[in-house]
């Protein structure tokens, strides 16, 4: 039987355990392989034929032609791999995070800047519930 | 025979590193950040360890998904510096101290700790960002430093119990090195942000406030703490704070609080930063 993964119950997150590892290993290690000059000159000039070379799914793929980042995490990415393909297309942590959570990248500065997202309201999928 | 002297706790945001490498230091939005490190480096000038042992994670540079060690040591004598897609940050490669680091995976590992001896390895911000913040820019790290790596991007991660731990095992083992060295221990990453998802830009300055006071007062009161209490309380990526517990558990249960900052925000991270002394120096 499988142990509880009470994890489950956040909002807004995608915990990165043994099972989506392996679900988004060729995503991640696609992503992995953008740590070479050489593959992120070779993915810029032609991303699709760069990502058919790995046993990506097909969604997993147009969540990466999309720059789809919370899609590619229910995929099975990691963040910090990720955030490589952010890094190939010049753009920061903090642009991609405004991205993930919906806000435009000033109101996502603002907010850091005002003490960050509080964790009260957020700490369950329960207090998400009325979200439209 | 060796001896841990002292720890140092601090966040390890890339951000950090890069404004630090692109001269940004001096703008309004970063400067308060270095300024909270001036008393850090004079102090660690004074201090002049001899080795650092730094506890981080790796952030997709040196370990894939092909194998996720739960704890591993840097045994070689040089390590070089990611790209992790940014190009490598340019700051000196970093010196170990292969016969400590050989030491201590043999102590350690007879203790019950199973450490990954690694001989070949890149080390990313993780490690670099504290170097920087606590050495500023020098053409060399000014001593050899051990990386001690933890995963804590692939659940499940180790317990702060466990790493609190490891941390006394890792004493214990420096203290029966015959050669006579200074040890500083480092504890990386933190404190509370989430990188990811809708719920990113989370921060609990609350929590962290009480983390930081029980770390010099009551860590026993931190390794109690549930990594479903981290997630919920600090973001996804908070749970970074266990391994603050390793350097809590290599120190004395009473120690001195030589310094502390905190500082939200970071890129999208709170950040936190300690000095703890052992009584004797």
């Amino acid at each position: 039987m499988a142990l509880p993964k009470e994890y489950d119950d956040l909002p807004g997150t995608v915990v990165f355990d043994a099972d989506r590892a392996r679900q988004g290993y060729h995503l991640n290690m696609f992503c992995m392989s953008l740590m070479k000059p050489e593959n992120r000159a070779a993915f810029k000039a032609d991303e699709r034929a760069y990502l058919d070379r790995w046993p990506m799914t097909e969604d997993q793929k147009q969540s990466v032609l999309r720059r789809d980042w919370n899609g590619m995490l229910q995929l099975g990415g990691n963040i910090y791999f990720t955030s490589k393909i952010a890094a190939t297309d010049g753009l920061s942590f903090q642009q991609i995070a405004a991205m993930m959570s919906g806000s435009t990248q000033e109101q996502y500065a603002q907010m850091m800047l005002k003490g960050g997202r509080s964790p009260d309201g957020n700490r369950s999928k329960s207090e998400w519930k009325n979200r439209g | 025979m060796a001896r841990i002297v002292a720890g140092v706790a601090t966040s390890h945001i890339p951000a950090v590193g890069a404004a630090w490498d692109n001269g940004k230091t001096a703008e309004p939005y970063w400067r308060p950040v270095f300024q909270g490190f001036e008393r850090s480096k004079e102090w660690i000038a004074e201090m002049r360890p001899d080795v650092c042992i730094v506890a981080y994670n790796d952030h997709a540079s040196a370990f894939s998904l092909e194998i996720i060690p739960t704890f591993a040591i840097g045994c070689a004598a040089e390590f070089p510096i990611a790209d992790e897609g940014w190009g490598p940050r340019p700051v000196p490669p970093v010196k170990g101290h292969p016969e400590l680091a050989s030491h201590i995976v043999q102590s350690v590992v007879l203790d019950e700790f199973d450490l990954t001896i690694v001989n070949k390895m890149e080390v990313d911000h993780g490690l670099t960002v504290p170097l920087t913040l606590m050495f500023g820019k020098p053409r060399e790290w000014p001593c050899p430093v051990i990386p001690l790596c933890v995963n804590v991007v692939v659940y499940p991660v180790p317990t702060g119990h466990r790493c609190y731990m490891l941390g006394k095992a890792i004493r214990k083992a420096v203290e029966s090195f015959d050669k006579d060295l200074r040890v500083v221990i480092f504890g990386t990453g933190g404190m509370s942000h989430q990188l990811q998802g809708p719920r990113a830009g989370l921060i609990n300055r609350e929590f962290d406030t009480r983390f930081l006071d029980n770390l010099t007062r009551d860590p026993r009161a931190l390794v109690k703490i549930s990594h479903l209490e981290y997630l919920r309380e600090t973001g996804s990526e908070g749970i970074e704070m266990v391994m603050w517990l390793i350097m809590r558990g290599a120190l004395d249960d009473e120690v001195k609080e030589v310094h502390r900052f905190y500082h939200v925000p970071a890129s999208n991270t709170a950040l936190g930063h300690i000095i703890l002394e052992n009584s004797r120096r």
